[in-house]
């Protein structure tokens, strides 16, 4: 084993490899603790108000450390930290006033503006003016309406108000008239004033500037943070191209070493079952199962080593039909060694310098494989994985619109897993077949 | 050992492989010369490089060849010095010939025999047409022993001794000047060996070929040789006629394989010999063979060269 | 008790079947057909023959690796038949082989290599299991054993390997050593390490030994009885002094006439051989599998039938009708095939 090792650190591929590996294993250490399942099935599926403050296909943030590109972050007025005053007006009403101010510092406009009311009541709920104050002076009333819960006034999609202000409301509450293109920078003022009916009443308001940028590898078009997605691909990546690969592995050797010791009929049923298993594609039964019985993970994890169990046994059958008449072989049969035992305890351990480069370089082809179940729409629909971020970002058109990013980065990390494997796997090859180093 | 200027010889020949560990310096300064109708055998363990040997005669060298130099003169002239492609159209196979380690079970397996051994002749343009080259077949299987027949079949149709034959005929065919044969009898039985070294020992008298037979069964070379050379760690430590060396070998180690060897007819004790041969990784300095030896003393730590006794001659300073 | 019989084999017979796409029998191999002998407690008895004798095949029914087609194997009285006398059986006779370094698993060092018998065999107390480790590879001087634990075959020297081979067939204390051609791989100067080993443990524990070559020139060093065999028959049995001085079948006068000794006079004499190839097992000759290749060739009867053991000195034996002492033509003695 040691010997291994220091035959391996000679290859700068091995010792990138492994690196790269020992990444993806920290990160999906780290994923599983972080965010446990459950928590992230949770946020996969978004829903009621989950990511409704984050942005739109916004970029990741780290675009703004490329030249050139200024994307304006989100910004966030909360009414919990801004000026309040409270005024009876008679008649048991309350008038909130409540000032939200902020400074828009950037040269782009923001993609969307929204109001997030919370609003406490018993019978009667308040009723809600908006005012907007740019920084040239101007005042332009937003509405009025009545406050819910928890309502949203998503002042952007308020077809009124774009009517009213002639343009979309995010770009022209934004901008001097006398120069539509670009945002006006300075300090702005949405004023809500609240009319409360009941003396416990309560109201709360938080005004959200989305920006173009969020997270470390921005969002998708639900708004959801495409970070969860790719950190738990990782784990699941990994699981899936471990498990699928020892279990195949496991199962193809001990079914050669079986067939080639007992020969007579079990080889011959091994054999048969071989053949027909080389023949059958795996990858349209997957879709059948997927589409016709479960799409569950495990379900599909179990049928794909099922798939490929047999379908390795012939080159292990050809190694171990050498091993099988080694003299060490007739030794152990001749000091009582039973048939299990020699397959296990003798022929088994034979066929480790083959097996082991070939399992390294096996596990990224089923984490391919995964992807690909993903993206032709099979994959488990409530785990977060890579493939399911590019299935995701194949049928909102993402590369259409220009969020080159959302695709990138799944596939990015797709090949640095087969690539980290890949590199490992040949280096072992090399290191177990002498022979192959002259290549 | 050669009573002229000898028709073959060899002069310091060296070969040394580049291998993780270092240089193997598996043949190292190995010199010898062979009258014209002689048969010289080298004998020696496994390990002492005398299969290199072979291969650095026939110059079929490995690509991590590390160092090869020394002459190799036939009738006088040092093939060493031709250009490659030179040596492989006038000398090898023409010239001389090889019969490796192993050569009945390296036979193409899908080619028959008589076609296998027309292939130096075809290659070398030595036969006019495939039908004239047939015929030199023909001519030379029966010299070998091999029965006319036999010309159609493939390697697997034919025994162990069959086999050896063939590549012997395939040697033969081109009719060379000297064959070197690497073990030709280790892996066969008694009575077929005993076939093989009638054989030989009739081409030797009638064509006068020259051979050099390398071989660890040093009983199996007393059926051929004329003169006897024993290797050890890459170099030879003895030469000297076959008479003169079975009857009374000088060097410790000749020797110590004499009595090792156990003999049907003669009574004796036999002795074997502790230790294992050095590594020819960074041999050691002075006698390779000092830390084995029963007669050492402190001369041994410098390396002997090859003194003259009578008209032999022995890498040992105990012949001073 | 240098009298008593360990071993007694009688009329044994194995087969091999051919068969032709997997299920068409085409006839059978008839590698040991037809051998009775007995031995002693204490004796080293050697098989001699060439490939294709059938010597292999003896020795590896005798060690119960094949299954005899006909015949007994009769060990310590006992008659060895089913599955579990053959567990017992095995228990009680090491196997040296010719390949020293194929006979020993790579990936086991040398204490898992001799833990195995000993595991399988039931010896379950680890403890117990070191000290007989120790004991045997003290016994067949590979020490400091501490040193030889952890090693791996390919870091042993040839005649290293044979001894841990050695050591793991003496790990069971057992009362027969089959050894087939235990040296015929190994250099000419570590012969005589291994065979004085063998020879050694056998005076030591009174072992019995068979030694399966092709060698006759280490038979005399290492023997008191000689079994020639030919064609899958013992054809000729004695004690070594006797078959190396009067061989008697015309065979083995062959063999021993085509030995050589490091002599230099061999080099200008030509030796008779007789022509010809070993028979085939799956369709041998006639009668006497020898006889188309015999100087002694007696019509009407050599190729007729096959001659019975006739012994025309005590304790040696010869199957060939040139000893039938009631002449030729004569009704042949109840012949043993």
């Amino acid at each position: 084993m040691s010997r291994v090792w220091s035959e391996l650190r000679r290859y700068p591929t091995a010792v990138a490899g492994l690196a790269i590996i020992g990444l993806l294993v920290a990160i999906s250490i780290y994923t599983v603790i972080a965010i446990p399942y459950g928590e992230a099935i949770r946020l996969w599926r978004g829903g009621e108000g989950v990511w409704s403050e984050n942005p739109r296909n916004a970029r990741p943030i780290w675009f703004n450390l490329l030249p050139g590109v200024e994307l304006p972050r989100t910004i966030t007025v909360s009414s919990q930290r801004a000026p309040r005053r409270v005024e009876a007006v008679g008649g048991g009403v309350k008038q909130v006033t409540m000032s939200l101010a902020f400074d828009f510092p950037y040269r782009t406009f923001p993609t969307e503006l929204a109001v997030f009311f919370d609003a406490a009541y018993a019978e009667r709920a308040p009723h809600v003016v908006l005012t907007w104050q740019p920084p040239d002076g101007s005042e332009i009333r937003l509405g009025e309406f009545t406050a819910e819960p928890h309502g949203i006034y998503r002042i952007s999609s308020d077809q009124r108000l774009r009517q009213t202000l002639g343009g979309a409301p995010e770009i022209v509450l934004f901008s001097a008239p006398a120069a539509p293109q670009h945002p006006l920078r300075g300090r702005y003022t949405l004023t809500i004033t609240g009319f409360l009916f009941e003396e416990s009443a309560h109201l709360d308001a938080r005004l959200v500037v989305y920006g173009r940028a969020h997270g470390l590898a921005g969002t998708d078009d639900q708004r959801r943070d495409l970070m969860i997605a790719l950190l738990w691909g990782t784990p699941v990546a990994m699981a899936f191209g471990l498990l699928a690969a020892v279990g195949s592995t496991v199962s193809t050797l001990v079914i050669a070493a079986i067939g080639v010791w007992y020969g007579g009929w079990v080889d011959g049923l091994i054999q048969r079952i071989t053949e027909v298993n080389l023949i059958v594609p795996a990858v349209p039964i997957l879709i059948m199962i997927g589409t016709l019985y479960s799409r569950s993970l495990w379900i599909i994890l179990s049928v794909v080593i099922l798939l490929s169990v047999f379908a390795g046994t012939k080159t292990y059958r050809a190694l171990f039909l050498q091993v099988k008449e080694s003299p060490y072989i007739e030794a152990a049969r001749s000091y009582g060694a039973g048939n299990l035992r020699i397959v296990l305890a003798y022929m088994l351990p034979r066929a480790v310098p083959v097996l082991l480069p070939q399992f390294v370089t096996l596990i990224p082809s089923f984490v391919f494989l995964e992807a690909t179940l993903d993206i032709v729409g099979l994959g488990d629909p409530l785990l977060p994985t890579w493939g399911k971020v590019l299935d995701d970002a194949y049928r909102a058109g993402a590369l259409f619109g220009g969020y080159y990013y959302w695709v990138l980065q799944p596939a990015a990390l797709l090949m640095l897993s087969g690539l980290g494997f890949a590199m490992l796997g040949f280096a072992l090859d090399r290191v177990f077949n002498p022979r192959l180093r002259e290549l | 050992m050669s009573a002229g200027n000898g028709f073959f010889s060899v002069e310091d020949l060296r070969l040394h492989f580049r291998t993780a560990r270092g240089p193997v310096q598996a043949v190292d300064g190995v010199s010898f010369t062979l009258d014209r109708g002689r048969a010289l055998v080298v004998v020696g363990e496994s390990g002492c490089g005398k299969s290199s040997l072979a291969r650095a005669i026939l110059r079929l060298l490995p690509r991590n060849v590390h160092a090869y130099s020394g002459s190799v003169r036939l009738n006088g002239m040092d093939v060493m010095r031709l250009p490659e492609e030179q040596f492989r159209r006038e000398i090898r196979w023409t010239r001389l010939a090889l019969v490796p380690q192993g050569a009945m079970n390296s036979l193409n397996p899908v080619i028959r025999v008589g076609d296998q051994a027309a292939e130096p002749l075809l290659i070398h343009g030595r036969a006019g047409s495939p039908a004239a080259a047939r015929q030199s077949v023909q001519e030379v299987f029966h010299e070998v022993g091999v029965p006319r027949d036999f010309l159609d079949r493939y390697p697997f149709e034919l025994s162990g001794g069959m086999r050896q034959r063939v590549a012997l005929a395939t040697a033969l065919v081109t009719k060379p000047d000297l064959i070197v044969l690497d073990e030709p009898t280790s892996a066969l039985d008694v009575l077929t060996q005993a076939g093989i070294m009638n054989l030989l020992k009739t081409i030797k008298r009638e064509t006068r070929t020259n051979f050099v037979l390398i071989t660890h069964d040093i009983a199996a070379a007393s059926e051929i040789a004329d003169d006897a050379a024993v290797m050890y760690a890459g170099q030879l430590v003895e030469t000297s006629r076959a008479e003169q060396f079975y009857r009374e070998p000088l060097h410790p180690y000749s020797r110590a394989l004499m009595a090792s060897v156990p003999t049907l007819r003669a009574e004796k004790t036999l002795e074997f010999i502790p230790g294992r041969p050095p590594s020819l990784i960074n041999p050691p300095p002075g006698c390779r063979f000092a830390d084995r030896c029963p007669y050492r003393f402190d001369k041994c730590s410098e390396e002997p060269p090859m003194l003259k006794v009578d008209n032999r001659l022995v890498k040992c300073w105990l012949y001073r | 008790m240098p009298d008593e019989v360990l071993l007694t084999v009688r009329r044994l017979r194995t087969w091999f079947e051919l068969r032709r796409w997997g299920f068409v029998r085409v006839g059978f191999v008839r590698a040991v057909d037809g051998v009775d002998f007995e031995l002693h407690r204490g004796e080293a008895v050697a098989v001699v023959g060439e490939s294709g004798s059938g010597k292999s095949t003896l020795a590896k029914t005798i060690l119960g690796l094949h299954r005899p087609r006909q015949g007994e194997i009769i060990f310590e009285g006992r008659e060895v038949g089913g599955e579990k006398d053959l567990r017992r059986y095995r228990s009680r006779v090491g196997y040296v082989q010719q390949d020293p370094y194929g006979a020993l698993p790579p990936f086991m060092n040398v204490q898992r290599i001799l833990e195995e018998p000993l595991a399988i065999n039931g010896e379950a107390n680890p403890g117990a299991r070191m000290q007989r480790i120790r004991e045997v590879l003290d016994e067949v001087r590979l020490s400091p054993v501490e040193d030889f634990l952890p090693r791996f075959p390919h870091m042993l020297s040839g005649g290293q390997q044979q001894r841990l081979v050695v050591a793991r067939a003496m790990i069971l204390r057992p009362q027969l050593i089959v050894a087939d051609e235990p040296v015929s791989m190994l250099d000419a100067s570590v012969r005589i390490e291994i065979l004085q080993l063998l020879r050694g443990l056998q005076a030591r524990y009174n072992l019995s030994i068979i030694y399966i070559t092709h060698d006759l020139s280490t038979v005399r060093y290492f023997c008191e009885r000689v079994f020639v065999m030919y064609g899958g028959m013992i054809i000729e049995q004695a004690s070594t002094d006797d078959l190396l001085r009067n061989p008697q079948h015309p065979y083995t006068q062959a063999l021993l006439a085509a030995i050589p000794d490091p002599d230099p006079e061999n080099a200008s004499r030509v030796r008779v051989v007789p022509p010809g190839e070993p028979p085939s097992l799956l369709s041998p000759p006639s009668g006497c599998r020898f006889h188309p290749r015999c100087p002694a060739f007696m019509k009407g009867i050599c190729e007729v039938q096959i001659p019975p053991d006739f012994e025309p000195a005590p304790g040696h034996r010869v199957a060939c009708w040139l000893y039938d002492e009631r002449g030729q033509g004569g009704p042949p003695a109840p012949s043993r095939a």
